[in-house]
């Protein structure tokens, strides 16, 4: 702790954004959010098991200190994100493409979160996950289903990925860093 | 205001300085939701929440709910000492919000890869927040914190799996491999386990590695598992106690008390278990040896006189310690022991007279009592007697001169219990108690001795004896400065005078009370006299008369009321208005009440008929038996009503003192059943039930069956009560009877009353009712042979519902037999004079058996009290332990009034147990049915 006055630091005081930035992952149930995070934290595929609760880890990503949540995407557990909703910076929505029975749940899921007052300032990024998979739908596929071209004044994304393989992770968190960053100058 | 002093109700914590709750709340909402979290303070504002929430504070619903996913969040922190108070905090949340499950995850990885500072409180967390649902997700995760090498995980992890039982059973019985692992597995502390906190600085080398606590509650665990599975059970025991796999004292203590469970399950197992038990007389723990002592003298009639000696070893060798604990817990054994057999401790003479002069007063006390009576046994055994009663005698007059008045009634309750026990020595211990009634000392002293004589009085076969102290009682209050005993003493004479060979001498003292007393004596010296006057009748009267009409002009109002009264009731006949021979039982009186309290609408009337009304003899044996039963436990508490510390009841205490009264409500309580069925409503009023359901089959077995016999014998009925348990969880049973076929043809069944339905865990009643030989007949005894016979039906979904196509199918076998005894006719009753009583009865008729199944005098005892059900008088149920003979005197009367009176001759020789049975009987015919059929 004695050194704290790294530059970085410094700098980010400077910039007023030395404070963490909140982040949830939110989603359906086996949409690999939890494998999302821990692979954004330890860049390797860790065996995951339904979350029955939340994960929470903290990570540097350039220079910022992201807070990120992983909620729980079982029936019984949706009714408690809203618990964790405040001061949240960006949501990171996360789709199993593969699971097109579910896209209309996943759908409604996503715009009863968007209503919510505590979450008219937050970002939003979709990850259309599991493009390894035979037969997933792209991202402009999902983001047609997700209706996500009604979103108004909000910034939103959507990238394909692959938590597994590691695609698209950082390219959805580098859009998602410029649009905070931006809103916090 | 009032709400502070209403919380400092709570003795353990004041509520001085108690935190605002609401602002305590407010201020958790905004540090907990602020980022980044700053530790300290929300360290602080979580202990004072703590605080609030263990000294009673609740929060409503929505609040707590508020805080709870607040205090979640401080989940992002990985301070371990912050985390730590997260646990705690959730702990006590748990019970009052669903939302829990929420930080399951975030638990279950604290304990996969957390810091093992809080993995315990992890572990101990999650087992409250997990439910039916989700405990299956965290059973890897058990099993691997069961077999942590981390002594303090695996503990940890055992007791919440421990506090999992209730809910998840099924899931725990999974950790059955992994604690036994853990059980005999050696686990150390980590190296800087205690480095974390500067207190222990560098003396860590000083800390023991391990304490091996986890065995304990792996043991605990083990045996919730197991207890339903006797076989395990045993195995278990036995690999443990081999080697010395158990190094903890505290779960060898705990093994002991299972294996004493198991015994007194099935006593059969003492061959393989007892090699076990007198292996742990010898341990470096005395808490270890204590408890071996303990569980085998609880045991004795299981083992041989030799093995005995063993324990009294261990204990003499511990009444020589430093430890002041450990010498009071011996000393309390010892005196256990000498309730029942003061003969085997005589050995220990030595050490308790030096333990006399202890410095524990509990100590002391139980030194005095103990030598009490083993001086008592000393007499006993020497035969010549005198000596030894003088050579305690007066040892105890010497100790009186130095001792508080406190121990002064431990030792009166002791001489006592001395002359109950050994009738024929009474004299001098009368002696002794009258002298010292005649020393100065308190109420309370002074009480004591008068409850020690009324005692003596009440059970001494000799009515010298009861002459004795009553002539005694008479020179007391002459000079009585306590108003009380004054009250009671002549209370007593006016029972007992009248019956004596002079009254003439009680009335003279009596009427010297009322002459020269307070009015509250005078006015009880009337009615004492009044009792007198109705029972003596002739001169005795006409003089009593002449006495108290002095006393219709008494000062006092309280007197002439009195005198008026006695005088109208002795001159106008009305002499049950003084003295009654029968009293209602207080008890049932109570019970009968407190019923018709809560139970009826008050559209009838209280029924005293309904009260079993006690005659004086039925009175008296109720006391007598409570006298026994107290006897025999209450020389092991001695020390703590010494100390006036409540003791906490404990197993003896359960014997309870009120025996025959609960029989009497438990009679009740039957023919209240009975009359509500249709079928038995003529058969009039019930004779007698057996009290303690007789077991059919085993416990364990799929359907359960006990049975209770009832008789009517003004209607010659039996009424076999068959109590029905379907322990099969999948079963229905339909169509359930009983076939029940007497081997005496006098007994006639008139029909059966089965049961149509049973569900799993009900149980049902099946009735089948006899004609049974009245007393005239020639046999009266009977056994029955049963068969069960019921459909058994599949249950195929959780609503209990059955395949309607499936017939199930039809089960029939048989069930253990069962017996119409003698003692079934008997019930036990008080006599203070039992060889004239005994002469008196007309019919005689004697046998002479083979006891079959016991191996000692005293058992044989035992056995003979229970299947003749009468009371042993003259203090007969005692039998020394180093004699080959002995004569039992049971008494007792049958269903149809009559006294009935068994002396017994026992003889043990080779092994076996031969007595000769003496039957005398007012009934005729019975004393053949009594003699035939004891064995
Ligand atoms: N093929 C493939 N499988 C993935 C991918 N991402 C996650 N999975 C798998 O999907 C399953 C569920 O992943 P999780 O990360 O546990 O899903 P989750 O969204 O956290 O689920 P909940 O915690 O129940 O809400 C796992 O078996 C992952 O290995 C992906 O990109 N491709
Ligand atoms: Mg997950």
């Amino acid at each position: 702790m004695g050194q704290a006055f790294s530059f970085a630091n410094i700098f980010g005081k400077l910039w007023g954004i030395s404070k963490e930035i909140r982040i949830l992952i939110l989603g359906l149930d086996g949409a690999g959010k939890t494998t999302v995070l821990y692979r954004l934290q330890l860049g390797e595929v860790v065996t995951t098991k339904p979350t029955i609760g939340f994960n929470v880890e903290t990570l540097k990503y350039k220079n910022l200190t992201l807070n990120i949540w992983d909620l729980g995407g079982q029936t019984s557990i949706r009714p408690y994100w809203r618990c964790y909703y405040s001061n949240t910076a960006a949501v990171i929505f996360v789709v199993d493409s593969t699971d097109k029975d579910r896209i209309d749940i996943a759908t409604k899921e996503l715009h009863l979160m968007l209503k919510e007052e505590e979450l008219q300032n937050a970002a939003l990024l979709v990850f259309a996950n599991k493009q390894d998979q035979p037969g997933a739908m792209t991202a402009a596929e999902v983001s047609q289903a997700l209706s996500l071209t009604d979103l108004k004044d909000r910034s939103w994304s959507i990238v394909a990925s692959s938590a597994i393989r590691g695609e698209g992770l950082t390219e959805g968190l580098d859009w998602l860093m410029d649009v905070i960053k931006d809103e916090q100058l | 205001m009032s709400t502070v002093s209403y919380k400092n109700k709570d003795a353990y914590s004041s509520s001085s300085g108690l935190p605002d709750k609401m602002a305590v709340f407010q201020e958790c909402l905004q540090q907990f939701n602020a980022t980044p979290v700053k530790t300290k303070k929300c360290r602080q504002l979580l202990a004072k929440l703590l605080r609030l929430i263990y000294h009673g504070e609740e929060f409503p619903p929505s609040e707590s709910t508020t805080l709870f996913f607040s205090i979640s969040k401080l989940f992002q922190h990985k301070d371990s000492s912050l985390r730590q108070l997260v646990y705690l905090t959730i702990k006590e949340l748990s019970s009052s919000s669903d939302d829990i499950l929420m930080v399951t995850s975030s638990i279950m990885k604290d304990i996969q890869e957390g810091d093992v500072v809080y993995k315990p409180n992890a572990i101990r967390t999650l087992a409250k927040v997990l439910d039916a649902t989700t405990v299956f997700s965290a059973e890897r995760l058990f099993k691997n914190a069961i077999v942590d090498k981390n002594p303090i995980v695996s503990t940890a992890a055992l007791i919440s799996s421990y506090n999992m039982l209730p809910n998840a059973k099924e899931v725990v019985k999974r950790f059955t491999n992994e604690t036994l692992e853990t059980i005999q597995s050696y686990k150390q502390f980590p190296k800087d386990q205690f480095q974390l906190h500067e207190y222990y600085g560098s003396s860590t080398s000083n800390l023991p590695a391990t304490s091996y606590m986890y065995q304990y509650h792996a043991l605990g665990l083990l045996y919730h598992l197991k207890n339903h599975d006797k076989m395990a059970l045993m195995k278990l025991i036995t690999t443990l106690s081999e080697g010395s796999s158990l190094k903890n004292s505290l779960s060898i203590i705990q093994l002991i008390r299972y294996i004493n469970k198991i015994l007194i399950d099935d006593e059969s197992l003492i061959t393989h278990l007892y090699p076990i038990l007198s292996g742990l007389l010898k341990h470096k723990s005395d808490m270890v040896e204590l408890e071996a002592c303990k569980t085998l003298i609880n045991l004795q009639h299981l083992i041989k006189d030799d093995q005995f000696m063993s324990i009294v070893t261990t204990l003499q060798k511990l009444l020589g310690v430093p430890r002041t604990a450990t010498r009071f817990a011996a000393i309390r054994l010892i005196n256990k022991i000498s309730a029942k057999h003061p003969e085997k401790i005589i050995v220990v003479n030595i050490e308790l007279e030096g333990l006399i002069n202890d410095s524990n007063r509990s100590i002391s006390t139980l030194a005095i009592t103990t030598l009490l009576k083993t001086m008592g046994a000393g007499t006993i055994d020497s035969g010549a007697g005198g000596e030894n009663v003088d050579r305690l005698i007066s040892k105890m007059t010497s100790l009186m001169d130095e001792i508080t008045e406190d121990f002064k009634i431990v030792i009166i309750e002791a001489i006592e219990n001395l002359a109950l026990k050994f009738p024929s020595k009474h004299k001098k211990l009368v002696a002794f108690l009258t002298d010292l009634l005649r020393d100065d000392g308190s109420l309370q002293l002074k009480t004591s001795i008068v409850d020690a004589l009324f005692d003596l009085i009440k059970f001494l076969p000799e009515a010298s004896a009861k002459q004795l102290i009553l002539m005694n009682l008479c020179e007391f209050i002459e000079d009585c400065e306590f108003t009380e005993l004054s009250v009671r003493i002549l209370h007593l004479l006016g029972d007992e005078g009248p019956n004596t060979s002079n009254p003439s001498y009680y009335i003279r003292h009596i009427y010297n009370r009322l002459v020269l007393e307070n009015s509250i004596v005078r006015s009880s010296a009337v009615i004492s006299l009044a009792k007198f006057a109705a029972v003596c009748g002739g001169d005795v009267s006409k003089n009593i008369k002449i006495l108290l009409s002095r006393c219709l002009n008494d000062v006092d109002d309280e007197v002439r009321d009195r005198t008026a009264l006695s005088l109208k009731f002795i001159n106008s006949d009305h002499k049950k208005l003084i003295v009654s021979g029968s009293k209602y039982d207080l008890a049932a009186l109570e019970s009968k009440l407190t019923h018709y309290l809560n139970e009826t609408d008050f559209a009838s009337s209280f029924d005293i008929n309904e009260v079993p009304l006690l005659s004086s003899e039925e009175l008296k044996s109720i006391e007598y038996n409570k006298k026994i039963n107290k006897l025999e436990s209450s020389n092991a508490d001695a020390s703590e009503s010494n100390d006036n510390v409540k003791g906490s009841k404990t197993e003896d205490d359960r014997s309870g003192s009120d025996n025959l009264a609960n029989d009497l409500l438990k009679q009740q309580e039957y023919a209240q059943e009975l009359s509500q069925v249709p079928e038995f409503a003529d058969y009039g009023k019930l004779s007698k039930s057996t009290l303690t359901p007789k077991y059919l089959t085993d416990k364990e077995n799929e359907v359960v069956v006990t049975v209770v016999k009832h008789f009517f014998i003004e209607s010659q009925k039996l009424v076999l009560q068959y109590d029905v348990t379907n322990t099969l969880p999948r079963s229905l049973i339909q169509d359930f009877s009983v076939i029940a076929v007497p081997d005496n043809e006098l007994y006639e069944e008139d029909f059966i009353i089965p049961l149509a339905e049973l569900k799993p865990e009900q149980t049902g009643t099946v009735y089948i009712s006899f004609s049974t030989p009245s007393i005239e007949d020639e046999d009266l005894l009977a056994a029955f042979g049963n068969t069960i016979n019921f459909i058994n039906r599949e249950i195929i979904d959780d609503e209990g519902n059955v395949d309607e196509a499936d017939e199930g199918y039809t089960e029939e076998f048989g069930i253990e037999d069962l017996e119409v005894l003698p003692g079934d006719f008997l019930a036990p009753l008080y006599n203070s004079n039992f060889s004239a009583a005994y002469d008196q009865l007309p019919h005689h008729e004697s046998s002479v058996v083979t006891i079959s199944g016991v191996n000692s005098l005293e058992n044989a005892v035992s056995s003979l009290r229970s299947s003749l059900n009468l009371l042993p008088l003259d203090g007969s149920d005692y039998v020394p332990s180093d004699t080959n003979s002995h004569v039992l005197k049971l008494f007792g009367k049958d269903v149809w009034g009559g006294k009935v009176g068994v002396l017994i001759r026992l003889a043990l020789t080779g092994g076996k147990v031969v007595a000769k049975l003496e039957v005398r009987a007012e009934t005729d015919n019975f004393s053949t049915a009594v003699a035939n059929g004891a064995y």
